[in-house]
């Protein structure tokens, strides 16, 4: 557990990178087929009878922001729950980084897979220094509390996410923003490889989505594969280096956020007509979107 | 491993981090200090409470008296007042504790389990099912011994419950209580027609007796029954205050962090069925304790199950020796239940919490 990555280093290179991935239309180096990070292959999630994950098979690169896209009820919570480990899928395998999730004991799975899940709550007024050291659950002894390399992984994951100030307010009074920084703490503490988190920009004011998505560039450039399920297809072109595209349980399209998002996939998978303009100012993509008439 | 970076928490992070840290640490020094105090209190309590009673016995005599069966010192008592305090008190008192204790610990896990802050540790059907086969024993002189059946009910109420909430789906938190409510008032029921349809004079006390929870019976026996599931089950149950922080969550998370969500469930669902089971065969079924004193040392000490749990057994042992010490000794020689005790205390000390509670938000 080395601290030698440099935190602050992420935020520019990683825009830069962002851009030429853009412009390069899924012509990365990186293989598919071979190399680690997240390989989803034909997993099936069941609700009842009713296949809500209809043999979804994708990748996520290590190391990369992953958006995974699509209309509400399209099954991005219900693929997210499978690979965080919450439900058990009817069929198929997930593999992270070569080895197999499905074969994992619960806390060695939860040792390398963090889930932040959205908007989950708790009544119980904790701590933010204890919802964060929820986090080291998957180590030491299941019964009893923290040892020293757990108290030390909380600070590191207290500082990581920038809420040192919150450390001993009670999580029921935050906001939506700071909360969600807290559960991606917890997540932190976690020392995951895959990241996963449920729509991390939801109910987040502009600002607050911003430096949300700038920490989670932040964790890519230290290694972490994050996968993320965006409602927003501009802050995903904008921030995420891949895109996968869930529609109606099946994996529709996935690559690269600019040449996957067409205009012709948008009004086939969300039924609007949509183009996309570059920001003046920063080049940055930005969606247009209205209805189809 | 991913490599956080950490290099920046020093001076800087705990400059910024300093009102947050303050509130935190006075909250760990007020558990620092209560610790020690509640212990000292409990030990206390049990020397004390002996003492106390119809035939008065001078402390120093009590303890001599309790050493010398501990194998220290010659006994000062002669054998009648040793007969009452080794005999009646001491193991009344420990049993008090131990089910004080035990209510305590079943109760936080209750609510916990079930996210629910009105669950108490009966919330399964428990107590009723456990009345049911105290009544039954009573009422039919059948000869099974009146723990075994109250316990044997227990169990019985405790699986229709959880056969009832399985049959459901998913044994689920809203399911395992209306489940445990279904049951329990049909068993309540069925205890009630018991006693209107067979009921009379002198067994008509005993069952009264019973159902409002009473330690008048117990002896050593009582403290071996209760005491061991304290020592067995409670135990463990102190220590598992991280998952049930992890469980206030919901299910997904608390699987996402490597907690198998169903068994570990089951299993502590079953570990409090069985606590109380004990519990309620040797003390019938005495109210308060385990669902208001979870909120009371909650509204002290703060939500965090690693504190309150062994918080809250200290406190109930302590409460539950004196709302017993005031059964027995404020109108002696008659008793009251300690039920009836338990409640006219405790919820009026609930009430002053919850109200400074309000004043200080």
């Amino acid at each position: 557990m080395s601290a030698d990555a440099g935190g602050s280093t992420g935020g520019s290179s990683a825009t830069a990178e962002r851009g030429m991935s853009a412009e390069a239309a899924g012509a990365t180096s990186w293989d598919r087929s071979r190399d680690g990070g997240l390989r989803v292959a034909d997993l099936t999630v069941r609700i009842g009878d009713r296949p809500v994950v209809d043999a979804a098979t994708f990748s996520a690169p290590p190391g990369a922001l992953t958006a995974l896209v699509g209309p509400n009820g399209a099954g991005k919570s219900s693929l997210l729950r499978a690979v965080a480990g919450a439900d058990r899928p009817a069929a198929g395998t997930m593999r992270l980084d070569g080895a197999d999730l499905g074969a994992l004991g619960r806390r060695e799975r939860a040792r390398r897979v963090a889930f932040v899940e959205q908007d989950a709550g708790t009544e119980l007024p904790l701590s933010v220094e204890a919802v964060v050291g929820l986090g080291r659950t998957p180590y030491g002894a299941l019964l009893g509390g923290p040892d020293r390399e757990s108290a030390d992984a909380v600070d590191a994951a207290i500082a990581s996410a920038g809420i040192e100030h919150l450390r001993g307010r009670e999580i029921t009074r935050l906001s939506g923003g700071e909360r969600q920084r807290v559960l991606l703490a917890r997540a932190l503490a976690q020392h995951p490889r895959l990241l996963l988190l449920d729509e991390p920009t939801n109910h987040l004011d502009i600002a607050a989505q911003l430096a949300a998505l700038t920490l989670l560039r932040r964790l890519t450039g230290e290694g972490v594969t994050v996968l993320a399920a965006l409602h927003d297809l501009g802050l995903a072109a904008a921030w995420a280096d891949d895109v996968v595209v869930l529609h109606a349980g099946r994996v529709v399209a996935e690559g690269a956020p600019l040449a996957t998002l067409t205009p012709e996939l948008l009004v086939e998978v969300y039924r609007v007509r949509a183009s996309w303009l570059s920001d003046p100012a920063t080049g940055r993509p930005v969606l247009a979107a209205s209805p189809l008439a | 491993m991913v490599s956080i970076a950490s290099s920046g928490r020093g001076g800087r992070s705990s400059a910024v981090a300093g009102i947050g840290v303050d509130a935190r640490r006075r909250a760990r020094r007020r558990t620092a200090v209560l610790a020690p105090l509640l212990v000292l209190a409990l030990a206390a309590s049990i020397v004390v409470a002996t003492t106390i009673g119809s035939a008065d016995l001078a402390v120093g005599d009590v303890l001599r008296g309790i050493l010398s069966h501990l194998g220290l010192g010659a006994n000062p008592l002669d054998p009648l007042r040793d007969g009452i305090v080794w005999g009646l008190r001491v193991p009344r008192v420990l049993t008090a504790a131990a089910v004080g204790a035990g209510l305590a610990i079943a109760g936080a896990v209750m609510q916990a389990l079930t996210r629910n802050q009105l669950a108490d540790p009966y919330l399964l059907g428990l107590s009723s099912g456990a009345s049911l086969g105290a009544v039954t024993v009573i009422l039919l002189g059948v000869a099974v011994a009146l723990p075994a059946a109250a316990f044997g009910g227990a169990l019985l109420a405790l699986a229709a419950t959880l056969g009832l909430a399985g049959a459901l789906g998913a044994i689920t938190p809203t399911r395992t209580v209306l489940a445990g409510v279904a049951v329990s008032s049909l068993a309540g029921a069925a205890t009630s027609f018991a006693i209107f349809w067979s009921s009379e004079q002198d067994s008509y006390r005993e069952i009264l007796g019973w159902l409002l929870g009473s330690l008048a019976g117990a002896r050593w026996s009582a403290v071996g029954i209760a005491g061991v599931a304290v020592l067995v089950i409670g135990i463990p149950l102190l220590l598992s205050g991280r998952i049930l922080d992890a469980f206030s969550f919901g299910d997904t998370t608390a699987a996402s962090l490597g907690i198998g969500v169903q068994r570990t469930r089951w299993l502590l669902l079953g570990a409090t069925a069985l606590l109380t089971g004990a519990l309620v065969a040797v003390s019938g079924s005495i109210g308060f304790v385990g669902l208001v004193l979870p909120h009371a040392v909650r509204l002290v000490v703060g939500p965090g199950h690693r504190t309150l749990l062994p918080l809250s057994a200290l406190v109930g042992a302590t409460f539950l020796i004196w709302a017993d010490t005031l059964a027995r000794s404020v109108f002696a020689p008659r008793e009251l239940p300690v039920g009836i005790v338990t409640a006219l205390i405790g919820a009026p000390v609930f009430a002053l919490l919850l109200a400074r509670r309000r004043s200080e938000a």
